[in-house]
């Protein structure tokens, strides 16, 4: 695709603090492509794992699946500072709801306790999150936690900078009911679309089943990726 | 004197794609013109002829769009009848391409050129920001960002002339449905050897895909 070669950036020949390289005085940002589809019996969650400050890749091998707990994830985009943090939160406060519930928690928990972080600090964070797991009482779940706080389940959902250029395959790929290894392979797929086209997202895929044996990690590394290339 | 209030610009940020196949060429596009949040034409037809057998999508805004198409038309009447034969679509494309480069500053327009010469059957040029390249399919506007990964994911080499057609018509009709500066109806020009058919598929009979 015909790409804008000039690249607008307003960084000036004189920054303000010559004695940090350019790239340190960026925040470090997931610009990502993260997403989470449900399935009889469980949810399957994918991201990939580019971390950047600027133009430079931070952390090239980031893993932005975050257990929440023993059947339920996250899956972080945005500042990475930020999702980290209301993550490490939102872990503590369902761990103990969890023991004195003397239960498992439910997805949609978490993903509550999630939105009311967000939307209170809705003006500091910068944070798109999505939550996916399983529990007993509805299965496999996936809760979308946007930017701004609000809320809503979705049996198919994507998120992060990449996510704009897999909207049309998602919405004319994804059927209801896939198997775990039909769900596995869309994902697989979408993220690499999605890598190939945005700058910020990139690297390995990384994904993971989630269902009530438990969590299945898988690594897709570079090389294996399903290609798309017309050339 | 009195100082007007300048009003919002129209734009047709919108969806629009062209497509190579053996003998020819697809051209696609919704037909949203917005300014601001407001629709000023939901029927706006953006494939533009410049020739008989040479189209141009338009998008960016409006006005810029449709004067270079207005010119470069112009410009190859002229041309066609100098060298006494049809132009070659890389002609058409590079009079897009000086326009939009001497002018990148001001303008703020994008034109895919598409059509079908004797010497290389049907071809797809991109004059984004005054670049001049030729592509076996290209994506513009708006509500191209959407469908990146889709075409990236479905085009093949070698297709036939209807399933470019579906594959042009599939595309829109998931851009419009994500993008909200694309919407409408949907415009397809096939163009071959014979000459350009214009199609118009209404918003009711566009494929629908899951969630609708």
């Amino acid at each position: 695709m015909a790409a804008c070669m000039s690249a607008n950036r307003s960084e000036n020949a004189f920054s303000a603090n010559d004695l940090v390289p350019e790239w340190a005085q960026e925040e470090v940002s997931t610009g990502t492509t993260i997403m989470a589809v449900e399935f009889d019996g469980g949810v399957v969650i994918g991201a990939d794992s580019r971390t950047t400050t600027g133009a430079y890749i931070a952390n090239r091998v980031t893993d932005k699946l975050t257990p929440i707990h023993d059947h339920i994830f996250c899956c972080r985009s945005g500042s990475a500072a930020d999702t980290q943090a209301v993550a490490d939160a939102v872990t503590y406060q369902l761990g103990f709801h969890s023991i004195e519930l003397d239960e498992p928690p439910l997805v949609q928990t978490a993903a509550n306790l999630f939105k009311q972080m967000c939307y209170r600090y809705r003006e500091e964070l910068m944070a798109g999150i999505i939550v996916a797991g399983w529990d007993k009482r509805k299965g496999g779940q996936v809760y979308t936690v946007p930017m701004g706080g609000m809320i809503v389940r979705q049996p198919v959902s994507v998120g992060g900078s990449g996510s704009s250029y897999i909207y049309g395959f998602m919405d004319s790929n994804y059927k209801p009911g896939m198997t775990k290894e039909e769900c596995l392979h869309f994902c697989t797929q979408a993220l690499t679309l999605a890598m190939e086209r945005d700058g910020s997202s990139g690297g390995v895929a990384r994904l993971a089943a989630i269902t009530e044996d438990g969590v299945e990690r898988r690594v897709v590394l570079g090389n294996q990726l399903p290609k798309f290339s017309n050339v | 004197i009195k100082y007007k209030k300048k009003k919002k610009e129209w734009q047709t940020a919108t969806t629009i794609i062209a497509v190579e196949f053996n003998g020819g060429v697809v051209l696609g596009s919704d037909s949203r013109v917005s300014a601001g949040e407001t629709v000023v034409n939901r029927v706006m037809n953006k494939l533009s002829l410049l020739h008989d057998k040479i189209y141009c999508a338009l998008s960016g805004s409006a006005a810029d769009a449709q004067t270079i198409a207005e010119m470069v038309n112009y410009q190859l009447d002229v041309h066609s009848i100098e060298i006494g034969e049809d132009p070659q679509v890389r002609s058409a494309a590079t009079l897009v391409k000086n326009i939009s480069y001497k002018y990148k500053e001001e303008l703020s327009a994008h034109l895919i050129v598409a059509g079908w010469d004797r010497r290389g059957g049907g071809q797809v040029f991109v004059t984004l920001n005054g670049l001049l390249s030729r592509q076996p399919f290209a994506v513009g506007g708006s509500g191209s960002s959407y469908v990146y990964g889709f075409v990236d994911a479905e085009y093949q080499k070698g297709m036939s002339k209807e399933d470019c057609q579906q594959f042009v018509v599939n595309t829109i009709s998931l851009a419009m449905s994500r993008d909200g500066s694309s919407g409408g109806v949907a415009y397809l020009v096939t163009i071959d050897e014979k000459g350009a058919e214009e199609k118009c598929i209404l918003g009711n009979e566009l494929p629908t895909f899951y969630d609708q």
